[in-house]
């Protein structure tokens, strides 16, 4: 099949970038549009130009390093799915698809579609863990989960931390993050002990980091390719009103 | 994130205003009289335990610190908003947020002019026709009269404006403060919905009773 791409690209972080066109004659329906660029950058590598610098690592659509908008939405058009499990056969022949770069402030642009996701990291540096002594491994089921929390820890542990929400959302707000890992930890019993300063450092991490505030849209529930409910915001709101509500006490 | 608790809390203190607003306006069908008398009963309230008119300027100036907290959190908020983005999308369509959802910060803006109007009209009576303080139901009347249909029309679209930002702003700011789940966020949202279907027929029954005459 016959597709046309208009892709973003961008030297480097300093640079302005533009979009460019391209065609790609020889693109497969079974191919994954991971796959359409490297055909792409063969044949620009062929022609001397420099090929699209993109993320991607597993492409099994579990890591969560592939990125893109395409079609004007994080990860294509297909639901539940990462751009590396997105294949071609959900386009038309003689199709022209727009292809650009996560776009938040906190996401930096590095090259072309390759943006900077190291805030995502911060923010789990500043509390999105649990503090566990070494030794060695617990018995399993020591510590007993009810099934309804261990499903909802579950759902919300599906976050592969892409950042779709981020590019999602019109505030740029990486609300729907923070609460899977909020919602996640503390359904367990062993993120509790740490649920009130997590919530409260990683709130703080991601306003400092210059994500946007969350005004409820929904559009990050319906880019996230991991179908992350809306309602760990829910969560993630109650929880962060409990913290600080316990911090006064203790003060 | 402190702005969002100050917008929701702010925003919910004016809709209970809203509300109350809407039930005495309602007075206007059991007559003139009955309007006009809850008009002068909300400036005796309570009397003599506060002076004239007391309860009234307590709930106006409550008012005036909710508007200005929400549009205060509104703007840095909104700022904020645009500074996470500083670089547009080529092509983006939006997928799932409401029409309500999308136009909650131009709605607010046009919903806060018509406000300042509204109370140009009735409550100094400035700009009212009529402008008779006290007389609530003529003042109203001569509002809404037929050969003024584009202020009929004019507050149809105001009030329909309040019922969109009603609509996402009552959901969200539930959301806000933590009160929706998997289970109960579609009924919240029906709860929303219905809320400011309630609060848009409430409100424009009056004008356009006026207007065709029914009162």
């Amino acid at each position: 099949m016959r597709l046309h791409l208009k892709v973003w690209r961008q030297h480097d972080a300093d640079d302005r970038g533009s979009m460019k066109r391209y065609d790609v004659d020889d693109a497969s329906p079974d191919m994954s549009f991971l796959e359409l660029l490297d055909v792409l950058n063969e044949k620009l590598t062929v022609d001397g130009e420099e090929p699209v610098a993109f993320d991607h690592d597993c492409r099994e659509g579990i890591c969560g390093a592939c990125s893109m908008v395409i079609d004007g939405q994080p990860h294509g058009p297909e639901k539940a799915t990462t751009t590396c499990q997105l294949h071609l056969r959900h386009f038309k022949d003689g199709d022209t698809i727009t292809v650009e770069p996560f776009r938040a402030g906190a996401f930096p642009v590095v090259k072309d579609l390759v943006v900077d996701r190291g805030a995502f990291d911060r923010i789990i540096a500043a509390g999105g863990y649990i503090s566990a002594p070494t030794g060695s491994a617990p018995d399993a089921h020591a510590v007993p989960v009810p099934k309804d929390q261990a499903d909802r820890a579950f759902t919300a542990a599906a976050c592969i931390g892409c950042g779709a929400c981020v590019a999602a959302c019109p505030n740029g707000s990486g609300s729907l993050f923070l609460g899977a890992k909020i919602t996640h930890l503390g359904e367990m019993p062993q993120g509790r002990p740490e649920r009130n300063s997590r919530v409260l450092a990683m709130v703080e991490e991601h306003d400092a980091s210059g994500f946007g505030g969350c005004t409820n849209t929904g559009e990050c529930a319906v880019a996230c390719p991991k179908e992350i409910p809306l309602d760990v915001i829910s969560q993630l709101n109650r929880d962060y009103l409990a913290a600080r509500k316990a911090r006064r006490r203790s003060a | 994130m402190v702005l969002k608790y100050v917008m929701a809390a702010s925003g919910a203190a004016m809709l209970l205003y809203l509300v109350l607003h809407m039930i005495g306006n309602l007075k206007i069908f059991f007559g003139a009289d009955a309007l006009d008398s809850y008009s002068a009963w909300l400036r005796t309230l309570l009397e003599p335990a506060v002076p004239y008119a007391g309860v009234l300027w307590a709930i106006r100036v409550i008012l005036t610190v909710a508007l200005v907290a929400h549009v205060v959190s509104a703007i840095v908020l909104a700022r904020r908003a645009r500074a996470a983005r500083p670089v547009r999308y080529v092509h983006r369509q939006p997928v799932q947020g409401s029409y309500a959802a999308r136009t909650m910060r131009w709605g607010g803006v046009i919903i806060l002019l018509f406000a300042i109007y509204h109370v140009l009209d009735l409550t100094t009576g400035t700009l009212n026709p009529n402008g008779v303080h006290g007389a609530v139901h003529a003042n109203v009347v001569a509002d809404f009269d037929p050969s003024r249909w584009y202020l009929t029309l004019f507050y149809t679209l105001a009030v329909l404006t309040v019922g969109f930002h009603v609509r996402h702003g009552l959901w969200s700011g539930l959301q806000t403060f933590g009160r929706s789940n998997a289970l109960t966020q579609r009924a919240l949202k029906t709860f929303a919905f219905v809320f400011a279907a309630v609060l848009v027929v409430g409100f424009l029954s009056v004008p356009f009773a006026a207007t065709f005459g029914l009162v």
